[in-house]
């Protein structure tokens, strides 16, 4: 029996292994259409269906009744409210690519490690126990089969060992094949899709067999019910209630759950077949569930283990082939839980814990991708081999004692410490990281102090002293009757207190924090998670809407300018508050501001990730930031460009300016010229008129006229010369006729030239003798044109009564001369301006057209010299200075 | 504003009203689905569990699997017109249903 | 009695030659050189007609013709601007500086001669 046993055994897990081979191979030739159907990913939910149910169930009918079925009604319900919470769980499991139940808490709280670590703890410290059992119950299950002496007690210990081996070996060939946990396990979800199948029907074959076989059909078996000791109805109300919240509430939590739920989930529609097909499942899996125990409960003797009624009643009456069908179906419920459970336990360890502590330790900073594969792939392999033998030691360290369905029940209230957490995390964006962390910390502590640790027995690891008094004799500290209430059921004394100091401390501690930027991000992904992910396109302008492009902003742009930027447009859109509605034209406005700091590709990509559904993870952010840093790069060359730019412009605009004087000048200079010119021929015109026209003028009065217009003609022609003359020296077409004289003789030839006028005579000039050392090799005419213009101009203007002229000469490397008259000098507006044209001291006695000193500057420029205005020689005094080429010693 | 949101598909107005609003009213009864069961499966707190007015289990597992496979039914009947909703042109899409 | 004009030009010769004319005419002809002296002599002595030169040393000829405009007593005086600036940039700015008669150097005699008569007509 035994061998046979075995071998039926042995078939099995080969065939699973063939199972999930095949399933692998097919999927890699993607030919996985059926792996992936609604079917496969309701019957993989039957995990929840553990040695547990499939043993236990029995075994709880017979010590409380109906209270089993409460088990099965809280998943139901949570399945059939799949609207609620399941949809939006697997959405954001697919859009954040979660891995983990501790993923989710970790990624909804900022990304926070610790909560990773901290629920981390919180599932093995609840699935380890669980594993236990499933291990406990294959060994019973052999044990029934087993009966005589084949088994020794050690040997037993031998049976779990093997399986917890074979169940390592399993997991580590299907559940690592890929780095990407996120992705599909194929193998493992059909070999367990296979073993649903299979408890399922071991189950049902038995139920059958007990009613139809055995008790006489459908009436014939509600009578023995009724007339057994279930005959009654008889719960507990509160914990029949307790239990279908408790059992809901793990569904949800449960990280083996988790994962078939929600990270091996590959079409959210499948949860829509789930939502009646899973509740089916439950229901056909707890139908035959009290026709077995009261049949057991009559067949067999008093005494008899309950919880393997469904293995011991077949076989009493001499089926074997279905007692094994049904050991296979046992066989099947503990090893696909154990396998799921190692899957998922192993990637939170090796995610939160391993590879953590390995970064901080091998901290070469340049890690090849390639190493860091190897790395995750072996700390999952040996999470998962630590998981199952954690598993296994328990169970032999616990010697299998305590009912099977207490240990479940522990363990239920242990994961679902994570409810609030979660719940939370997805409907409440104000739920915050230290929220998370109080509220975890406060319902793991009571969890562990009123249930799990009593759980041992008195005296085994809490004193029996502190179950009866509380610890150091603190009454209201007792575990199983906190704050004095006592008399409640152990278990709703935990479910109870921890959930209610959980939830409280997690509200209170988020309503006192202040969350992070990634975490208020985070939430504002989870819980509008619709808005945001790919699905129906529904572009809707919800006000949440706007506070993501808000937050998203405020990263970028700063909050300040962010803030001021949305209620300037909340104003123009006639909105009282400070979020303007997302329409398309403030999402363009709100682009183009980002556009501003990381580049109109990323802002829009940026934008479209919020209002077009696909989410921020961490490193895509982190893409950005690194972007942003390469574009503020980027910019800083484009403003050095700017400045070059700006630089340009500036000369532009200098070079513009300097034409607009000039054209100023110009302008002036006509009028100027008009102006020299007609004045003359006004005179000339008036009086060759008044000649003409006038009879009878006297003929002192016709000389005077024609006089009058001879002079003015003269100037006419003086000033024409002038300007021709400047006009010459000014387009340098002055052809310069170099010659070698004296100065003194030059100076001399001026002054008598300069007596040639009329006027002339008054001046005392005094020259220095010097000049007549001084060699000069240059155009002396030119020189002496500057000299008589100088000479002249003391005769016009110099007002003292005895005028007199200076001619100070200073020989050397540059000949300076000076020309300095005793009057009374310019006053410095003039001394500015007595070289422009048409320049004059006073119009009074303007005897020239003003341009004389403009045109010695000219020539002097011309022969390389300077001329300039001298003040504070006490009158007027010009300074010409005559550079060294032309200035050279007597040969 | 979601309503607003709701892009013109190029079909009746009419229709695609009707469509809209019979589409909403089905996920109403979904939501409400799991409450309706809850309150079934409250109701054995109100059962005597002593002497002879006690309900016979025979009674409770009738009613408890009988409001199970209704309740099952239900979802099912529920889950195939999101379905055929969803497959609709005027529909969600085929990733599903949002709200 | 004779009508009065002030003639305020600084160019010797063109004063002579506007006196010659002008008292030919029969009209008393004061002539004053100086910009920046001119409005007290109008004020002291209002004329019947005033001859402005534009470009006077001291002070321009719009400037006279402006404190000449504000001030009530002489406000209502003609002016016949002189000018020997030709571009129409200056004519523009005469006519808005509100001249009775304008006109641009040189000019014939009888033009203006005949300016003066029609503005001694018109301010009567």
């Amino acid at each position: 029996m035994l061998n046979t046993l075995v071998a039926v055994c042995s078939l099995y897990v080969l065939f699973l292994f063939a199972i999930a081979f095949a399933a692998e191979r097919a999927a890699m030739r993607g030919q996985a259409r059926w792996l992936r159907s609604p079917l496969v990913y309701t019957l993989s939910l039957s995990i929840y269906c553990t040695a547990w149910t499939f043993y236990g169930a029995v075994g709880s009918a017979v010590r409380s009744g109906f209270e089993y079925l409460a088990i099965y009604l809280g998943p139901s319900l949570a399945l059939m409210g799949w609207w609620w919470i399941l949809r939006k769980l697997v959405r954001i499991g697919r859009t954040q690519r979660l891995t983990s139940v501790a993923d989710l808490i970790s990624a909804r709280y900022g990304k926070s490690n610790l909560l990773a670590v901290g629920v981390t703890i919180l599932a093995v410290v609840g699935t380890t126990p669980y594993i236990a059992l499933q291990l406990q119950s294959v060994t019973v299950s052999f044990e029934v089969f087993g009966v005589g002496d084949l088994f020794s007690g050690q040997e037993t210990g031998y049976t779990a060992l093997w399986v917890a081996a074979g169940l390592a070996l399993f997991t580590v060939i299907f559940g690592t094949r890929n780095l990407d946990a996120n992705e599909r396990h194929n193998g493992v979800v059909m070999a367990i899709a296979v073993e649903a199948v299979v408890k399922l029907c071991a189950l049902l074959a038995v139920g059958i067999f007990v009613v139809w076989g055995l008790s006489g059909g459908i009436s014939g078996t509600l009578a023995r019910i009724d007339a057994s000791p279930l005959g009654e109805w008889r719960i507990d109300g509160g914990r029949w209630t307790g239990m279908i919240v408790l059992s809901g509430a793990a569904f949800l939590c449960l990280p083996r759950i988790f994962q078939v739920l929600v990270v091996e989930n590959d079409n959210e529609t499948h949860l829509r077949t789930a939502s009646w097909a899973f509740p089916l499942y439950l229901g056909l899996m707890s139908l035959f569930v009290v026709p077995i125990a009261v049949t057991g409960l009559e067949l067999l003797p008093a005494g008899s283990n309950p919880d393997l009624f469904v293995l011991t009643v077949p076989m009493s009456q001499g089926r074997d082939g279905l007692a094994v069908l049904s050991f296979l179906g046992g066989f099947s419920s503990a090893t696909s839980m154990v396998i799921v459970a190692a899957i998922a336990l192993s990637t939170m360890v090796s995610n939160h814990v391993v590879m953590p502590l390995f970064l901080r330790y091998a901290q070469s900073g340049a890690t090849v991708s390639g190493d860091v594969r190897h790395v995750v792939l072996l700390a999952r392999r040996l999470s998962i081999i630590g998981v199952v033998m954690l598993g296994y030691l328990y169970y032999r360290l616990s010697g299998g004692g305590a009912a099977l369905a207490s240990i479940g029940e522990v363990s239920f209230a242990g994961v679902a410490q994570v409810l609030p957490a979660m719940l939370g995390g997805i409907f409440w964006r104000g739920g915050s990281r230290i929220g998370a962390l109080t509220g975890l910390t406060l319902g793991f502590g009571c969890w562990g102090y009123t249930l799990f640790l009593p759980s041992f027995g008195a005296g085994v690891l809490l004193p029996e002293a502190w179950l009866l008094d509380g610890p150091f004799g603190i009454g209201w500290l007792r575990p199983q009757a906190l704050f004095g209430i006592a008399g409640i059921d152990p278990l709703l004394h935990t479910v109870f207190w921890s959930l209610t100091l959980n939830t409280g401390g997690f509200v209170l501690a988020s309503l006192a924090s202040f969350p992070g930027p990634l975490e208020r991000l985070q939430g504002a992904q989870f819980v509008n998670v619709f808005e945001h992910s790919t699905g129906p396109r529904r572009w809707s302008g919800k006000v949440a809407q706007a506070e993501d492009l808000m937050i998203m902003a405020q990263r970028i742009m700063g909050a300040r300018d962010a803030q001021a930027l949305f209620e300037r447009e909340a104003q123009r859109q006639g909105l009282g508050g400070t979020l303007p509605a997302p329409t398309p034209d403030f999402l363009e406005t709100l682009e183009r501001e980002l556009a501003g700091s990381v580049g109109a590709a990323t802002a829009h990509a940026m934008v479209g990730q919020i209002v077009g559904g696909m989410s921020v993870s961490v490193e895509e952010l982190m893409a950005v930031a690194d972007e942003t840093a390469q574009l503020m790069e980027y910019s800083a060359r484009l403003e050095a460009q700017s400045q070059e730019l700006a630089r340009t412009a500036a000369q532009l605009r200098e070079a513009n300016a300097k034409l607009t004087r000039l054209s100023v000048q110009k302008d002036a200079f006509l009028s100027q010229i008009s102006h020299e010119l007609r004045t003359p021929m006004t005179s000339i015109r008036a009086f060759s008129e008044i000649l003409r026209d006038t009879e009878g003028l006297e003929p002192e009065a016709q000389n005077k006229y024609a006089s009058i217009i001879h002079d003015e003609a003269v100037r006419l022609t003086r000033l024409l010369d002038d300007l021709l003359d400047l006009s010459v020296l000014e387009n340098g077409q002055v052809n310069l006729n170099l010659r070698k004289g004296i100065l003194a003789d030059v100076l001399d030839r001026a002054v008598a030239a300069a007596a040639a006028d009329e006027h002339g005579a008054r001046v005392k000039i005094w020259c220095d003798p010097v000049a007549g050392e001084v060699w000069l090799d240059t155009d002396l005419d030119r020189l002496s044109q500057v000299f008589i213009n100088l000479v002249a101009n003391t005769r016009k203007y110099c007002d003292a009564a005895q005028p007199q002229l200076q001619i100070r000469v200073r020989p050397g490397a540059r000949v300076v001369i000076d020309f300095i008259d005793n009057g009374s000098g310019l006053s410095p507006e003039a001394q500015d301006v007595i070289f422009e044209k048409f320049s004059r001291v006073s119009d009074q006695k303007a005897g020239g057209a003003g341009l004389g000193l403009a045109i010695c500057r000219q020539i002097m420029t011309r022969l390389g010299g300077e001329i300039s205005y001298l003040p504070g020689q006490g009158g007027a005094a010009f300074r010409v200075i005559l550079p060294a080429t032309y200035a050279a010693a007597a040969p | 504003m979601a309503q607003e949101a709701e892009p013109p598909r190029g079909k009746p107005l009419v229709f695609l009203e009707r469509q809209s609003y019979r589409r909403r009213r089905v996920i109403d009864a979904a939501r409400v689905l799991p409450f309706v069961g809850l309150l079934l499966w409250l109701v054995p707190l109100l059962w005597r569990d002593e002497g002879t007015a006690a309900v016979r289990s025979s009674s409770a597992i009738i009613f408890l699997f009988g409001t199970w496979f209704v309740l099952v039914l239900a979802a099912a009947v529920l889950s195939w017109k999101l379905a055929a909703q969803a497959r609709e042109p005027g529909g969600a899409g085929p990733g599903g249903l949002g709200d | 009695m004779a009508k009065r004009v002030m003639l305020i030009e600084d160019e010797p010769n063109i004063i002579e030659a506007i006196s010659f004319i002008l008292s030919r005419e029969g009209l008393d002809v004061e002539t004053h050189a100086d910009g920046t002296t001119a409005n007290d002599r109008l004020r002291a002595r209002v004329p019947d007609l005033v001859i402005l030169d534009v470009m006077l040393p001291g002070k321009s000829g719009y400037d006279i013709l402006r404190e000449l405009r504000e001030d009530t007593a002489t406000a209502g005086v003609p002016v016949l601007m002189l000018t020997a600036r030709g571009q129409s940039r200056d004519r523009e700015m005469a006519e808005r500086s509100g001249v009775s008669a304008y006109m641009t150097k040189p000019f014939s005699n009888a033009e203006m001669l005949g300016q003066v008569r029609d503005l001694l007509a018109s301010a009567v």
